[in-house]
Order: structure tokens, then sequence, then C-alpha cells
């Protein structure tokens, strides 16, 4: 499977990315500059984390313009796999490939930590290896991931089975205090309705080998890979 | 012609940045302050269109790149007005 990683001035989780997918899982991996109009025959997207354009305006708010974009929207209309890692999330939603916004975390501190996620949705091209009751451990690192829809997109989000993953406590219950950033109801990772894009905050290339301290986040590429 | 575009959260959305501003003023004394909505100011010099073309240009940027109106609501004024040709 031929992956190609997105780099945005500012990103700087795009050779971590590169890594995990080439190195570690063996997966031809090839870099995608921003200023491009070629996604080089790619059978997945991945908008790396980082801080594009210095999160300017708003989080993912100019990524969102870079001349790539336009290929990347009509690759993921398309049916295209692309996968969005926290500022590449964020850039989804201001794309608005996935609905929502990314307000600043509730207690406004900069997060950077493990965090326990429960998968809601294992019937995705993203998380179809993750056993049943499973839950992830990842990192997190953001300061804007409190995620917010209005209620009824976010009842629609959950009656389409949209919802992939939640920030839980260790017994995998979606509390308060789990919910690390304040999202509306727990989210961490979003999926659209066609099944081909998928949003998250946590950084699965962050936990792919277990001298990171997490193997977990393999689950992610893997589901990807699984042919 | 100068413009002046005011971006805000809008009321459904909390805003901890002014809740914790509001919180500090109650700690100075300044307790007749019952709300605070913060929000960010873009100055736009505009050349080239009329006062009727900024009118309907200024709205769609601000819809559009300023401002996300999935959280954010904008308001927008025109300082200085357009040189007669």
């Amino acid at each position: 499977m031929k992956f190609g990683v997105v780099v945005f001035p500012g990103s700087n989780c795009d050779h971590d990315t590169f890594f995990a997918l080439k190195e570690v899982l063996h997966q031809e991996t090839v870099f995608l500059w921003h200023k491009d109009h070629d996604l080089h025959g790619v059978d997945c997207v991945v908008l790396p984390g980082g801080f594009s354009y210095g999160d300017y305006l708003r989080a993912g708010a100019i990524a969102r313009f870079s001349p790539l974009m336009q290929e990347v929207r009509e690759f993921a209309e398309g049916g295209g796999r692309v996968l969005g890692i926290c500022n590449g999330f964020q850039v989804l939603l201001e794309l608005g490939l996935l609905p929502g916004a990314m307000l600043r975390n509730k207690n406004l501190k900069f997060l950077c930590q493990f965090v326990r996620l429960r998968v809601e949705n294992r019937d995705t091209q993203f998380t179809r290896r993750v056993r049943s009751g499973q839950l992830l451990r990842l990192p997190i690192a953001h300061y804007d991931g409190q995620y917010f829809a209005p209620p009824e997109t976010l009842k629609g989000l959950e009656e389409h089975g949209q919802v992939v993953l939640r920030y839980v406590n260790e017994k995998g219950e979606p509390t308060v205090e789990a919910n690390v950033n304040g999202s509306a109801d727990n989210i961490a990772g979003l999926i659209n309705r066609a099944g081909n894009v998928l949003g998250l905050m946590p950084h699965p290339e962050r936990a792919s080998e277990a001298r990171l301290g997490s193997e977990d986040g393999r689950l992610i590429f893997e589901s990807l890979i699984q042919p | 012609m100068r413009v002046r575009v005011l971006v805000s959260f809008k009321e459904s959305v909390l805003d901890p940045q002014g809740q914790t501003v509001k919180n500090a003023l109650l700690t100075l004394g300044y307790g007749f302050v019952t709300d605070v909505r913060q929000g960010k100011v873009f100055e736009l010099e505009i050349d080239g269109l009329t006062e009727e073309q900024a009118r309907q240009a200024i709205p769609e940027i601000a819809d559009k790149v300023l401002a996300n109106p999935i959280i954010e609501k904008f308001t927008w004024e025109i300082l200085t007005e357009a040189k007669q040709a």
C-alpha cells in the first residue's frame, strides 16, 4: 500500500508518521508537498500533526487553502482514504470533509499526555484490527482539541456510527474526568458517512513501537494496510 | 477604504478565555462585569472596489475565511468612505 504524508509549513509530525509507515510497517511512503498538485498515485493520504501555518487565524484554517488540498478533497470525494491526525483532523474540519470545529481545550492548557480511548466503531477501514472491548492507549499533544458541533450534528454523528473514538477512563467509561480537553460527548475521533475519511486528535504514529510506551497506534495503520 | 471585521464566538459556544478574563476582573473587584466574550479584530485595507462592491465582498470574506461559521459570528463596518474616482 502506498501512503502519502502531506507536508505543510509548520507540520512537525510528518517525519514521525513517515518513519512509522515506512520503517515500522514497511509500506511504500512518500512526502507530498502542500504546494504541489500531484498525489503521486498514493492509496492513502495522511495529514500529519503539527502547527501548519503556525495555527494562525485558527488551527488548520490556512492549510485548508493550500494548493494540494484541492486534490485531497477530490481524492476523498472519490472514495480515497484520508487520515487526519491532530492538526490533520483540524484541517479536515476546516475543509468541511468532517463536520464540526475545534475549540481551545476547556482548561486552557496545552495537553501532552497519554489518554485511553474506546473504539466505538470497529467496522471501519481504520479500526477493523481492534479487538472487541479493547481500549487504546495513545498520546495526545494539542491546545485546540475541544471538539464542538451543534446538537443536531452530534445526533447525526451518533446515528450513523461516525463517532469512532471516545476519551474514557481505565474502565472504559466516558467520564467527565477522562474527557481531558472538554470535547462534546468525549469525542476523540470521527469518520465521514462514506467511511473513507478519519480524523483523530491522538497520535497513532507516536505509539507504533513498544519502546515508545505503546504499540496501539499500529492498529490504526494495520487496519488500513490489511487487504 | 478601511474595514474592520469583529469575530467572536456564538452565544451557544463556551468561551473559556472570556470566562478566565471575567474571573480575573471579579478577583480585582470589578464585580459589575457579568460576562466577557473574547474575539478577534481584523482591519482590512481595500482598494479598487466601490463601496457597494465592498459591501458584497466583505461578508463573503468573513464567512469563508476570517470566521468559522460553526463556532463564530462576525460584524463589520467601513471605517473610511471609498474615494470617489
